[in-house]
């Protein structure tokens, strides 16, 4: 048997941080390719300390929710599910690279693949550009259109810049849009200036976080000025400078980051037969149709 | 009741081979041959099987239930016993048959009382819909469905007495982690073992399956705790090595323990872990030899190590706990200083929702606090004008957690 394991942050205080969890969970259960699907929270139950003994299987694929390497990759996570043994090294990360390492947990008899997080997986640029589908409605979108991806910073953790990075660039390879840009909460360049950055008149912003919060929800659309009070909501498209900002609300809620959940267990042995296809096909945008799925954006 | 299934049946007498013994029923063959098949044949109080026996032709099966036993059987014997015993065949197949997780299997049985009730009680029980259990607010009743297999119905405790189809019906377990989520208030249950559990709803017409994967939505890990537990083996981590483990912005709160003795757990424990706020029974304590003085609560699952809810609330103590206590001189006449206690204990309670717009004779009642206020607090919010001067820790606590929470929530 082989069970899924999503970990990921929750909230005391926001009853909708958990949500993207549930509903990638929900997806990756509906394909059966996992005997066994569970989700576990560094805020909320089960924690990661007793989510492996709620599980059958002997082989289990632990996927953290986040978007980069750090400290809760690399050291609350491992912890708390006791894998034994564990070192950052085991990875063998240039701190965007990691993928699996195989440890027994302390507290149950298990083999546990511990994989690197979604957020620095190659499939993001999919789920990046996915969303730039879903919030404009439009399968094709990417002509005429620039593409911000914008991340925290290196002010909170050293390789989370990085991963806007390298994800901005992948996009960027690929031509489909007349421009993409890295932008960051903490340094330059800065969210703040995004039209500055950008000379088409349409700009798809696409925050690199797991769930929507006190940043997509209220400190980005404020310093990007698609508001002056996020209370009150905002217009997609909202005009900025004369730019049309197409403001997509956090990735992670995006139904295709199931496929890349399936992607880090698939990479560390698990069998998924042909569930990521299944996903990719389920989550696709329909031309006109509206941002399915949990995506809150906020209007 | 209905006939035994045949599929029951032939599990039954293929089982019967390694013998079976569950609640009463117990199920021998003897390969046909003599020896201590005839033993149970003299113990039996049948004598037409023990003539069968004797006709030598697979007389080898012994079906005994209770105090009633037939030795002697031969294949078809064995059906026509077990025929007319159906509950008792059913009752093994659901029990012995279906594959089940250990822990599973241990609680769903726990909740019908299966070790201590026998067959015909439990089935009497279950076919006039008076079997039920309580799993913190959880209220599980027990029907009998085709075959023996049990029908769940799970709501809230206080619903027990409502009819499922008067409440909001679901039938997936998924739906349990949205009714979870808020209290009948409309608020975020940051602690799924509070007890706030909203009312309401009812899950009708789960399997034994569905039944376990609703009440893990709801009471997350309490099942697999519970049966850890039982079996001797729950691995509990106390407050010290809790803390200890802790890092980041969390690091902090082993200071907290000065080596000064333990009080200071006995209030955490007291504010966030008494039945009146979580109904997990608390197994922890300050360390191995240290238990606390406070009551860890009459819950039916147990609390292995502090909840990440006081593990954040104890940073902020930790803080909050480092001031120095100093004297301040305050003029209240004696009934204010009776009001501000009120005031505190009707918050400590959770009451303040419930003391009526117009009762005045209670201190927490918004007008008297109002009140109170308009007269003793100064244009500063200072309590009889007296200023907290470079106290501001609770401020900077506040706002740190916060930041926090904001930063780890997005991702």
């Amino acid at each position: 048997m082989q069970a899924l394991v999503i970990v990921a942050h929750g909230s005391h205080l926001n009853p909708d941080a958990s949500a993207p969890t549930y509903a990638h969970a929900d997806t990756v259960r509906e394909t059966g390719v996992f005997d066994e699907v569970a989700t576990a929270f560094w805020k909320e139950e089960p924690s990661f300390r007793e989510v492996l003994r709620t599980l059958e299987s002997e082989e289990v694929y632990v996927v953290p929710l986040f978007v980069s390497e750090g400290y809760f990759t690399e050291e609350v996570i491992p912890r708390e599910l006791r894998l034994e043994g564990w070192d950052v090294d085991a990875w063998d990360s240039d701190g965007t690279s990691a993928t699996q390492a195989t440890f027994a947990a302390a507290d149950v008899d298990k083999t546990v693949h511990y994989c690197g997080p979604v957020g620095t997986h190659d499939a993001m640029a999919d789920v990046i550009v996915r969303r730039a589908e879903s919030v404009t409605g439009d399968p094709e979108v990417g002509p005429g259109f620039g593409l911000a991806v914008v991340g925290h910073g290196t002010e909170r953790n050293e390789h989370s810049a990085k991963a806007i990075e390298y994800h901005a660039d992948r996009v960027r390879e690929r031509g489909r849009f007349a421009e993409v840009r890295a932008l960051f909460m903490d340094e330059a360049p800065e969210i703040d200036d995004v039209t500055d950055h950008f000379q088409s008149d349409d700009i798809v912003v696409v925050p690199l976080f797991v769930a929507d919060g006190y940043h997509t929800q209220e400190d980005i659309p404020e310093d990007v000025g698609l508001t002056d009070d996020h209370r009150e909501g905002w217009e997609t498209p909202a005009t900025v400078d004369g730019h049309r900002i197409w403001y997509a609300g956090a990735v992670g809620t995006e139904p295709l980051l199931a496929e890349v959940v399936l992607e880090r267990a698939a990479d560390a042995g698990a069998e998924v037969g042909d569930a990521l296809e299944e996903v990719r096909r389920r989550t696709r945008v329909a031309a006109g149709e509206p941002a399915p799925g949990p995506a809150g954006t906020g209007d | 009741m209905t006939d035994v299934d045949d599929a029951q049946l032939e599990a039954l007498v293929a089982a019967a081979e390694e013998g079976v013994a569950l609640d009463g029923l117990i199920v021998t063959d003897e390969g046909g041959e003599n020896g201590e098949g005839g033993e149970d044949r003299e113990d039996g109080e049948d004598g037409k099987d023990g003539e069968d026996r004797e006709d030598g032709v697979g007389d080898r099966y012994t079906f005994a239930t209770g105090s009633d036993t037939h030795a002697g059987l031969d294949e078809a014997g064995l059906g026509r016993v077990a025929a007319q015993n159906p509950w008792y065949v059913s009752n093994w197949y659901y029990w012995e048959a279906i594959e089940r997780p250990p822990a599973e299997r241990a609680f769903l049985r726990w909740l019908e009382d299966a070790d201590e009730r026998d067959v015909p009680d439990r089935y009497e029980a279950m076919a006039e819909g008076r079997l039920a259990a309580s799993w913190g607010q959880l209220h599980v009743t027990i029907r009998l469905g085709e075959h023996g297999h049990r029908v769940y119905t799970v709501r809230h405790a206080e619903d027990a007495d409502r009819e499922p189809e008067a409440l909001e019906v679901h039938t997936d377990p998924r739906d349990a982690r949205e009714i979870a989520t808020f209290d009948d208030r409309g608020r975020y249950r940051p602690l799924k073992t509070a007890p706030t559990l909203p009312t309401g709803w009812a899950f009708v017409d789960l399997d034994g399956r569905a039944l376990a994967e609703t009440v893990g939505f709801v009471y997350p890990a309490t099942v697999a705790n519970w049966y850890r537990e039982r079996r001797g083996e729950l691995d509990v981590s106390h407050w010290r090595e809790t803390m200890a483990r802790q890092t980041g912005i969390y690091g902090v709160v082993e200071t907290w323990d000065r080596g000064e003795g333990h009080e200071h757990v006995n209030w955490v424990a007291e504010a966030c872990c008494v039945d009146s706020q979580c109904l997990k029974r608390r197994e922890w304590a300050y360390d191995e030899e240290t238990p606390l003085e406070v009551d860890g609560g009459d819950g039916a699952f147990p609390c292995r190590e502090p909840c990440s809810l006081v593990v954040s609330a104890a940073r902020t103590w930790t803080t909050l706990e480092g001031e120095e206590p100093r004297t301040y001189e305050f003029e209240l006449t004696p009934s204010e200083k009776e009001q501000l206690e009120a005031i505190v204990d009707a918050v400590a309670d959770g009451r303040t929702d419930d003391i009526r717009e117009a009762d005045f004779s209670d201190g927490a009642n918004r007008y008297r606090a109002r009140f109170l206020r308009a007269k003793r607090f100064d244009d500063e919010g200072d309590l009889c004008g007296v200023a907290t001067d470079e106290w501001d820790g609770a401020e900077g606590a506040d706002g740190a957690d916060g930041a926090d929470e904001a930063d780890g929530a997005d991702g």
